[in-house]
């Protein structure tokens, strides 16, 4: 089988209104190369559901997200992301704000057909206060309450990794894996791009095989972008381009907003939009972070 | 053990937060900012050797990592992997004390790290979001850490959105006591304080050197229990210090508390 496709194939699969995940987390390892071909669309009216970064503060900005589903929205070092501020203080976006640990619940729900996942987290706060959809329930087993975190069904699952076969074998050998798992297995459909694309072989090694976080029956496709997690890191590979979010933060405060960045960076393909941040080279040269 | 009479503020803050561990045992100490990471590295170094820690991205590690660039061909003492998905299995189990930095703290102890002023819907102003603050505060216990005492943060009324679960009765779930609920120190620029007063009423634990009683009031939107005797806040000792200073080479502690003060302040230097 190969799942070996384009970003242009994997856009042409989505449609209005659709529930997406992303995986990664705020500036780390985002499927951005995707993002961005989201952005030439004219994809509307999405529901995101995000450990959020700059994937969701530009799909917000460019008016194509009706609700997001998070429990935060941060670069990180710039800990607000300013786009995504914008929409919820201009009031343009519907949330579900939830707990970071709540989503990954949700997440599991979907990927095991489960209508919910009860959990002790939550109660006490406005998570349950803000949210119509999310239920306090009874437990048959003991007299307290109980949060029945709903199911997060994707529609679709974009996620960004280290290494991919054309059957859809896909690594992250990076330090941390975040939920991707649950995301690739919540999802009707699960489209992965990756730096680099290898042969079946490569797995042979155990070691390698053991970077491997969900079976290839949850990835749909398979798209090779080199540095296609650009702004964001994608370790051991390459870091968070720190001058680059610097500037797309910059244009949040400038009138021309997110166009002027669009204009400047975005290209009418990948290949466009690397020349304007100064070549693959220099994406792999960027330093990773010191926490 | 001797006391240092030149330290900054910031290092005094470190040195009193660090307390908040050292009765711990074998937890995860998470310290977000770099004044909470340090008190949970300076606890790991004196007072409370079996405490756990990460480092900050997908590492526990035996030793804490000092902060910022480190030289070349330095080695972290990993111990395990943790990535982000395994930390939620170690904040349900309880085995874990943060400590952080909300936007808004109220007289129950809840927190905002979200939405400010406003509606809900349209806030005036929109921070983080909720995190992992409604999980970590029903799930183990937590501290706060505040650079700026003032009665924005410590607010009048209750919290714009409430992040974290705290001692109010009205939003007790069913089948919990207010006693499940453990909020430890609240470390700020002027004292320590705790949830420990009648009805865990915010209560006066030390003053910062130079700093009054009716300083910390009026800097908080909410009547705060002042005990008969409140005692100083602990210097830190010349060890400590040297173990901050180690554990902090490139001094980032300096940039975290406006204008960097010294540890004693002359009395009405900012009042």
């Amino acid at each position: 089988m190969d799942k070996r496709m384009s970003a242009a194939a994997v856009v042409a699969q989505l449609e209005d209104g659709m529930t997406l995940g992303i995986g990664g987390w705020g500036p780390r390892r985002k499927p951005m190369a995707l993002v961005r071909e989201i952005l030439r669309s004219d994809l509307k009216a999405l529901t995101l559901v995000s450990y959020g970064g700059a994937d969701v503060g530009m799909l917000c900005a460019t008016g194509k997200v009706k609700k997001v589903v998070f429990a935060f929205v941060s670069l990180d070092f710039i800990p607000l992301e300013p786009y995504f501020r914008q929409a919820r203080q201009s009031g343009s976006i519907e949330v579900m704000e939830i707990d970071e640990g709540m989503m990954l619940l949700g997440l599991r729900a979907a990927s095991w057909g489960l209508p919910f996942m009860p959990t002790e987290v939550g109660l006490g706060t406005d998570i349950i206060n803000r949210n119509a959809s999310i239920k306090v329930i009874d437990s048959p087993y003991d007299d307290k309450e109980w949060v029945a975190m709903p199911a997060l069904k994707l529609d679709v699952s974009l996620i960004h990794v280290d290494k991919a076969d054309a059957r859809g074998v896909c690594q992250i050998a990076g330090p941390d894996h975040y939920m991707d798992d649950a995301f690739a297995r919540a999802a009707e459909k699960t489209f992965v791009s990756c730096d680099e694309l290898v042969d079946s072989t490569y797995f042979h090694d155990p070691a390698q095989a053991r970077l491997v976080y969900w079976e290839r029956s949850a990835t749909t496709g398979v798209v090779p972008i080199a540095g296609g997690a650009h702004p964001t890191s994608c370790a051991p590979r390459y870091g968070f381009d720190v001058p680059h979010f610097k500037a797309y933060a910059a244009s949040a405060k400038q009138d021309s907003g997110i166009q002027g960045y669009l204009e400047q960076f975005l290209g009418a393909n990948e290949d466009e939009y690397q020349h304007s941040v100064g070549g693959l080279d220099a994406i792999r040269a960027i330093e990773l972070p010191t926490y | 053990m001797t006391a240092a009479t030149d330290y900054t503020l910031a290092e005094l803050c470190v040195a009193a937060a660090s307390r908040a561990f050292e009765n711990d045992g074998e937890v995860l100490a998470t310290g977000i900012g770099v004044i909470p990471r340090l008190a949970a590295s300076l606890a790991m170094k004196t007072t409370n050797p079996d405490l756990m820690m990460t480092d900050s991205e997908a590492w526990m590690l035996s030793e804490p990592n000092p902060l910022g660039k480190r030289p070349d061909g330095f080695v972290p003492a990993t111990e395990s992997w943790m990535g982000f998905s395994r930390i939620f299995d170690n904040v349900w189990s309880g085995k874990r004390h943060a400590m952080l930095g909300p936007t808004q703290i109220d007289r129950f102890g809840q927190s905002n790290t979200s939405a400010l002023g406003g509606t809900y819907d349209k806030p005036k102003v929109m921070m983080l979001g909720a995190r992992g603050f409604p999980g970590n505060s029903i799930s183990h216990p937590n501290s706060f850490f505040v650079p700026s005492h003032n009665t924005r943060v410590f607010m009048d009324g209750e919290c714009d959105f409430v992040s974290s679960i705290g001692y109010n009765p009205d939003r007790l779930p069913k089948g919990h006591s207010l006693d499940d609920i453990d909020i430890r120190l609240v470390v700020t620029d002027l004292c320590v304080m705790d949830f420990g007063g009648p009805d865990h009423q915010i209560r006066l634990l030390s003053l910062h050197p130079g700093i009054t009683a009716e300083q910390v009031q009026k800097s908080t939107g909410y009547p705060v229990h002042i005990p008969g005797h409140v005692p100083t806040t602990v210097p830190p000792t010349q060890a400590q210090l040297a173990i901050i200073t180690a554990l902090d080479p490139h001094n980032q502690r300096a940039g975290q508390i406006k204008d960097n003060p010294p540890g004693v302040r002359p009395p009405a230097d900012r009042y």
